[in-house]
């Protein structure tokens, strides 16, 4: 079938990011340096991710990829075919059938299990970039746990809006223990970071890995006055009628037609097929 | 009463050069200590190793801390140092922009030390913001204004109050006026005095401009080439200078 080893990786370089992602859940919430390594993809395509799925594959394994909820996306599409074309894996748009997940945006609506792993591809693992660009410091912080400057970036937000406008990448602590990104999902999914399954996040341009390992602590930040909440658009889905799913707006027609619909379009299949 | 801080023969070298050598000196509870010099005289590195910025080859710099008494700030391990920093001590840069941070709106920049310490109420945090922007002069419209938004005067008097905010009890202090405008050298200085009079800080005050230490300093240590040459009681040092150096500062022959 190929050219390649199992996976694309040879073993050595997979054995380099399993030890990255042992450690990873050994000290959750900790970003795990790792040495990347040039996919046949472009970065911001997801090229942690992949490498972190790629070292988690089994050939008894059964995938699926999501690019902000959907299946179908390009971006999904190619890491799927790349998966089938390089492991030969199985693969499944079935939330519940897939053993290994590997995502860009969302949490599935599905519960997922302890028998999961659900895999992020991450753009920028740091949280306190946003205000101190300098490494070194910012790595000072997270041993020393000094996080004030979380809440700084808070308050700025609700002095220019009147409310934590964050809506992706709303910043976590982990265990008591360290801040995370949690990749640019939306806020509704925050509450779904403790979950059963492992959650692997791997940033390729910026050559790190973090975990969170099953029932973990996982939350939000935020302030006594001003408590985190988990929205999302005030309605349901106009395919399925769910309630409590994230949706997408999508608009119809240049004449302000719009409507909502599932962003997690397995879950919204399964629920159309289910009243059908 | 015992002092506040204990300096013990602090010495710092940049290689075969020295920075500061044998200094040593006493400061009590709300006691201003001034230290002027030419530039290049060492009051800078002297400063520095006080506020645990640079380490000191030799020497003690006993802190008296509110929880666990005299604690020689040199040997504490970093995580205590830079909690010190954030707590007990403050530290006013010449350059606002050193102490400030430019990409975070006003009430952002004094709130931060609250919310490092564990503040998470942001009415709190926003109320303490608009008293202190009140106690620095600064229109409390402004908020919500970033600091690049301001002139050097308010952006000193901004990071002093971001600075102000915990309530420390040891400020320092190098060439807080250095930079600004005579005039707005002279607001600035007159909002200092209140406030050291006020909070009953303590604080050490590096400046080349003796008005500055005639003004705010109860002591003064006048250095040359690292090495204090002179200190005593502000007036008396200013009025009757016994060293040789001294009496040139004070006569201004010496371009300070
Ligand atoms: N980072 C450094 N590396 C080498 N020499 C330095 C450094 N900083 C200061 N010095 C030297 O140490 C002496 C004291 O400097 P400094 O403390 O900045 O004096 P002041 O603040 O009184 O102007 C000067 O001779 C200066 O050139
Ligand atoms: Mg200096």
């Amino acid at each position: 079938m190929s050219d390649y080893n199992f996976a694309y990786l040879d073993e050595q370089t997979k054995r380099m990011i399993r030890r990255a992602i042992l450690k990873g859940l050994a000290v959750p919430g900790y970003q795990v340096p790792f040495a990347s390594r040039e996919m046949p993809m472009p970065y911001g395509w997801g090229t942690g991710g992949v490498q972190v799925s790629a070292a988690t594959l089994t050939p008894e394994d059964r995938l699926k990829v999501i690019d902000q909820g959907a299946d179908d996306t390009t971006n999904a599409v190619s890491i799927r075919k790349f998966f089938e074309r390089t492991a030969g894996v199985a693969t499944t748009e079935a939330t519940q059938e897939a053993t290994v997940i590997q995502t860009r945006h969302r949490i599935p609506e599905a519960e997922l299990t302890e028998d999961q792993i659900l895999v992020y591809q991450v753009p920028i693992p740091e949280p306190l970039r946003f205000l101190e660009p300098r490494e070194t410091e910012t790595r000072k912080m997270h041993s020393l746990q000094e996080y004030g400057l979380m809440h700084v970036k808070l308050y700025e937000d609700i002095s220019q809006h009147g409310a934590i406008s964050t809506a992706y990448a709303y910043p976590v602590r982990v265990a008591d223990r360290y801040v995370m990104d949690p990749s640019p999902i939306p806020k509704f999914d925050n509450p779904k970071l403790e979950m059963a399954a492992v959650q692997l996040f791997g940033a390729g341009r910026e050559q790190r890995i973090y975990a969170v390992p099953p029932y973990t602590r996982v939350v939000s930040l935020d302030f006594e006055d001003y408590p985190f909440e988990a929205t999302k658009a005030d309605h349901a889905c106009d395919l399925c009628g769910a309630g409590d799913s994230y949706l997408d707006e999508v608009i119809m027609d240049d004449a302000g037609g719009r409507m909502f619909v599932c962003s997690d379009t397995d879950y919204c299949r399964t629920r159309r097929e289910a009243t059908a | 009463m015992s002092p506040l801080l204990r300096v013990a023969g602090i010495e710092k070298r940049y290689g075969a050069r020295i920075g500061c050598a044998d200094v040593s000196f006493d400061l009590y509870p709300g006691e201003v200590m001034g230290i002027v010099g030419e530039s290049g005289s060492g009051k800078s590195t002297l400063l520095n190793c006080l506020a645990g910025h640079l380490a000191p080859d030799a020497g003690q710099v006993i802190f008296d801390t509110w929880r666990m008494g005299p604690v020689d700030t040199v040997t504490m391990s970093e995580p205590e140092r830079r909690m010190l920093s954030r707590t007990d001590w403050a530290f006013v840069h010449q350059h606002a922009r050193d102490g400030l941070r430019m990409s975070v709106s006003a009430g952002g920049n004094i709130g931060e030390r609250l919310m490092a310490v564990g503040d998470r109420h942001y009415g709190r945090i926003r109320a303490a913001a608009l008293d202190w922007l009140d106690r620095v002069e600064i229109d409390g419209a402004r908020i919500d204004d970033r600091p690049s938004a301001f002139s050097g005067g308010m952006q000193q008097r901004l990071q002093i109050a971001r600075n102000l905010v915990t309530g420390p009890r040891l400020v320092f202090m190098d060439e807080p006026t250095g930079g600004l405008d005579v005039s707005v050298q002279a607001r600035l200085l007159d909002l200092l005095r209140g406030l050291v009079r006020r909070m009953g800080l303590s604080a050490i005050i590096v400046t080349h401009d003796l008005a500055v230490v005639r003004l705010l300093a109860d002591r003064l240590m006048v250095m040359k080439d690292g090495r204090v040459v002179e200190s005593g009681l502000t007036d008396q040092v200013l009025d009757d200078p016994q060293h040789g150096y001294t009496q040139l500062l004070v006569s201004s022959v010496l371009q300070v």
